[in-house]
């Protein structure tokens, strides 16, 4: 019997010739990825619980510097200190203030074929160049580091065609939102959502990010696209080359098949505070907001701001709202302004802030208080997410999160 | 006998011919300040004295600039309470995101040469840079001049600033003043009015004297004076009447003390740890190594700032493991930087750019650091724990010796 | 003339309103909230071990650097019955004023105090230490006047026509 993308991965990994869902198999990784919502807390383990501690692979780690930049406390700034310490110590490629981790990670790292083990949830982003990424807690991070290897319990894939094409106005970020409302917050748990088709072929990879990165909030150990002719160009445009370009077979088996056709998908939001918990827009046009945030690993990239951008344009963000434009790396912010967006946005009263997680991560930037409405464009609506437990949280599109800035409530953007 | 500047301005506030130092008269207040950190309190004072009207809605300012974006979760309540306010008693200049109060203040021409205008802030001595009698008060003041649109105030006596000649290549505003107050000390002004004078002064951008009229608190005074020219009149936009023209100190005027400089033999300049008036030659401290440098801030956070760092970091990349954090100072400069591309030469050599406001300089968030650790800053304080722990080292200087530092990973001088 | 007796802590030159009260505490809702970080970048233990009517001597320019009314109302809350010092910065003065908090410029207490001693306050007349008398000058006339009132709130209060 055949194997999917994922299992070909595994198997590669484990320098085996096959592997079945339910195996576990010792891999050896081939990047690992830390950032500062716990590198401190993987070098304390480092120095303290180890007898004599080494890196395997100094030159498989990344450290990434992206959750509260700039740092908004003395004890962030100190575990920030430890990590930048520690990366200067042992010679590990280190990122500070120049994006989100996962956009760091895509643009100048993943490769199709990879095993990636992050310190965050959101690693199976990857799966948008047709690597395995997956998050992990601090201590696996320990132990890969340290041993270059880990274990992996080969999941179970389910397969997502994707057919047709999205329709004007309507965006990635709805239709994986109204895939995560289709299948439930649990609808993937430990396994592997595969997205092919034609539709799949619609998708650049920024927009196959946005499907792979909200994977998790489908309980997915990760996501995956076939690396096609549009990744390989994708990564030839970063200078790289891939290892090993998969495919699933035709025969390999899949658990459960969704079939999602593209062009009927609508603008949805996902309500507070569960990401499943899926509407369209009309439901809860009206609903007042106090705050919009544009960014987050999901979709603070340049097509999302181009979107938003054309929305302000000429417009003014109303006055009660506080609108968050936040790019996910240096690389695109400095597009964003010599494309002139950037100028639109502060034009129109919105507040530009450096590339970081930002209001997604909701511990440093425009943090919301009691009682008050976010509509984002981050990963997460669970309760308190943004700030204060009373607060908020709706998620939508770029487009539907400008428009609902100007409009001072939520809309689409043909309610302007 | 001749008058000051400060006893023209305020003989004229209260209709006199003259007034004498150490007399106590209640001035007409032309224009008020209160910033988001004060606003709970201010508010709360008001109504507990028992006002039921602001005396001139339009003469009142509010902004929100220390709180801006929002970093704890009780943040927004204080734009809550602003918003409240406002409407309640009909205030129209409200700032919410608009860039830091004193930059606002005379960028946006809520202060004219002559007015005698108060802020909840200590570094309200800005607009001295204009022309203008400006001093910082506490909210229990604010809220009684609220109500009433008058204030006591005695009448300061004066020292005299004279500077003449041409300040070498590589010397700003900011490293004339820095050496003033070190000759000064920390409360060789207390009281007093600054006035500054000389070909040195009136060959100043009013961007340059705003830096020096920033930071006369800083020596402790009461107020700064800078004569209003043709400069003064392009930046405020207007014609400058009688009055205004007449604000010269006159020569028989009684000044308690004078110190003259020659332009030429101004270098560049740190005040050090943990003292505004500790101040030595950059040289001196050369080699020092840094973890951070900010540029931002009401006193050196505009479009001159920005560019001369520009012009020292153009193809030059942040030292690894330094940061480099840009706050300009309000969003007009963010966007004339944009457009000259400031901005695009800062972000490419590393710079992390945030929004318009307060950042760092009030130490609640925007790049706190920990232990140990050395910033070098353009802002106007290097208190004990201003910018994180007590044990943080802040040495302030101008932009251009900023930048060198930031490229350099250590403190020197900026080399032609 | 009012007098007071208190146990004496002695701080430096300078003290700015950062060390009295740090930026990070400004927006916690009440002075009560704020009162527990007072001068906790100098010595963070200091604010548990001020008892109510201790007194703080100070060198010169007391209060210098922000227009932060918290400043002296952290002080007064924390059961400070006045500060005395070689000079203090002039927002801090007024605010202190306005709040009722004593103020006194003394310019030679300082250097002969040891912290922890005993000092006696006669109001507008002497400062009095180990039987030495150190002169003080009285208060102009205006600002005696906010003070008999009860501080800026009341005065505005009762111009207000309210009690």
């Amino acid at each position: 019997m055949g194997m999917t993308i994922a299992e070909k991965i595994i198997a590669r990994a484990a320098g085996v010739e096959t592997v079945r869902p339910g195996d576990i198999h010792t891999v050896t990784l081939d990047r690992m990825m830390s950032n500062d919502g716990t590198t401190h807390l993987t070098v304390d383990m480092y120095y303290n619980k180890l007898k004599h501690p080494r890196i395997a692979d100094v030159k498989k780690m990344v450290f990434i510097v992206d959750h509260n930049v700039p740092s908004d406390s003395p004890k962030t700034a100190a575990s920030q200190k430890k990590m930048r310490d520690f990366a200067k110590e042992y010679g590990i490629d280190f990122w500070e203030g120049k994006g989100v981790c996962h956009q760091i990670m895509m643009e100048h790292y993943v490769c199709p074929g990879e095993l990636i083990f992050a310190a965050d949830s959101h690693t199976c982003t990857y799966g948008a160049l047709g690597a395995f990424g997956t998050g992990v807690g601090c201590t696996d991070l320990l132990y890969a580091m340290v041993t270059g290897t880990s274990w992996v319990l080969v999941p179970e894939t389910i397969k997502f065609n994707l057919t047709g094409k999205l329709s004007e106005g309507v965006y990635p970020r709805d239709l994986m939102l109204t895939i995560i409302g289709t299948i439930g917050a649990n609808g993937a748990n430990y396994q592997v959502m595969e997205f092919c088709g034609d539709g799949a072929k619609t998708l650049n990879v920024d927009e196959r990010m946005v499907l792979c990165n909200l994977a998790v909030e489908a309980g997915a150990k990760t996501a995956i696209f076939e690396a096609d002719e549009i990744a390989l160009e994708y990564l030839r445009a970063r200078g790289r080359e891939p290892k090993a370009v998969f495919k699933s077979d035709a025969d390999a088996h899949y658990v459960k098949e969704y079939t999602f056709d593209l062009s009927k998908i609508r603008p949805v939001v996902a309500k507070p505070d569960f990401v499943d918990a899926l509407a369209p827009v009309d439901e809860v046009e009206g609903r007042r907001i106090d705050e919009a945030f544009l960014g987050s690993c999901n979709n603070g990239r340049i097509e999302d701001l181009r979107v938003g951008a054309a929305i302000v344009k000429g417009r003014r963000i109303s006055d009660h709202v506080r609108f968050l434009v936040v790019p996910a790396s240096q690389k695109i912010y400095l597009q964003a302004v010599r494309e002139g967006l950037i100028d639109i946005f502060i034009g129109s009263g919105a507040i530009v802030m450096n590339p970081n997680c930002s209001v997604c991560w909701g511990s440093c930037q425009g943090v919301i208080g009691e009682n008050e409405v976010l509509i984002s464009t981050g990963t997460r609506n669970f309760k308190g997410r943004a700030g204060h437990p009373s607060s908020k949280v709706y998620l939508a599109s770029a487009a539907t999160v400008a428009a609902s800035a100007v409009k001072g409530k939520i809309c689409t953007v043909d309610k302007l | 006998m001749g008058q000051t500047i400060i006893e023209k301005i305020i003989a004229h506030n209260i209709g006199a011919d003259e007034v004498k130092p150490g007399q106590i008269v209640t001035v007409q207040v032309d224009r008020v300040m209160v910033d988001d950190i004060m606003m709970p309190f201010i508010v709360g004072k008001f109504e507990e004295m028992g006002f039921d009207r602001v005396w001139d809605p339009d003469k009142v300012v509010m902004i929100y600039d220390h709180l801006v974006p929002a970093s704890q979760q009780d943040d927004t309540r204080h734009y809550k309470v602003g918003d409240a306010f406002a409407s309640k008693y009909g205030l129209t200049h409200v700032h919410r995101s608009d860039g830091i109060c004193h930059q606002l203040m005379t960028e946006a021409g809520y202060v004219k040469p002559g007015d005698v205008v108060f802020g909840t802030d200590s570094h309200t001595t800005t607009y001295g840079c204009v022309g203008a009698f400006s001093t910082g008060i506490g909210y229990t003041e604010m809220a009684a001049i609220l109500g009433t649109g008058t204030l006591w105030v005695k009448v300061p006596e004066t020292i005299r600033v004279e500077i003449n000649g041409r300040l070498p290549e590589g010397v700003m505003s900011k490293d004339v003043i820095l050496r003033i107050i070190g000759d000064l000390r920390a409360d060789g002004a207390t009281y007093c009015s600054l006035e500054f004078t000389g070909d040195t002064i009136r060959e100043m951008s009013v961007a340059s004297r705003m830096t020096m009229a920033n930071m006369a608190i800083e020596a402790g005074a009461k107020c700064a004076m800078f004569t209003p020219d043709e400069k003064t009149a392009a930046y405020c936009e207007m014609e400058l009447n009688d009055f205004q023209k007449s604000l010269v100190g006159d020569a028989d005027a009684g000044y308690i003390r004078t110190l003259t400089y020659q332009a030429e033999n101004f270098v560049p300049v740190m005040a050090c740890p943990s003292q505004v008036d500790q101040i030595r030659d950059v040289s001196e401290l050369e080699g020092t190594p840094i973890d951070q440098v900010f540029i931002g801030s009401c006193t050196n956070g505009r479009l001159e700032d920005l560019r001369a760092a520009a012009n020292v970091l153009r193809g030059k990349k942040v030292a690894p493991f330094v940061k480099l954090i840009v706050t300009p100072a309000s969003r007009k400069v963010y966007r004339e930087a944009l457009e000259e591309g400031i901005l695009e030469t800062l972000a490419e050599s590393g710079a992390m750019i945030t929004h318009a406001g307060c950042g760092l300089c009030c130490g609640r968030t925007g790049g706190i650091l920990s232990d140990y650790e050395t910033v070098v800053a353009t802002n106007n304080r290097n208190f004990l724990g201003r910018m994180g722990t007590s044990k943080v080292q802040i040495y302030l200087a101008s932009p251009a010796t900023a930048a060198a530092c930031a490229v350099a990973g250590k403190i020197t001088a900026v080399c032609g | 003339m009012e007098k007071f007796t208190g146990n004496v802590w002695v701080l430096g030159d300078d003290i700015d309103t950062d060390i009295i009260i740090p930026t990070e505490y400004l927006a916690l809702k009440t002075i009560e909230d704020m009162k527990q970080y007072g001068f906790s970048p100098l010595r963070p233990e200091l604010a548990a071990q001020i008892h109510e009517g201790d007194i703080i001597v100070a060198g010169k320019n007391f209060g210098c650097g922000s227009s932060r009314e918290q400043a002296p109302e952290v002080v007064k809350a924390l059961g400070i019955r006045c500060v005395i010092a070689k000079s203090f910065a002039r927002i801090f003065f007024r605010n202190s004023i306005n709040n009722g908090l004593l103020l006194i410029e003394q310019p030679d207490l300082y250097d002969d105090i040891l912290e922890g001693e005993k000092i006696t306050v006669t109001v507008n007349e002497a400062v009095e230490y180990h039987g030495k008398k150190y002169p003080i000058h009285s208060l102009p006339d205006n600002l005696v006047e906010i003070i008999r009132e009860g501080g800026l709130v009341k005065a505005m209060r009762r111009r207000n026509g309210l009690a």
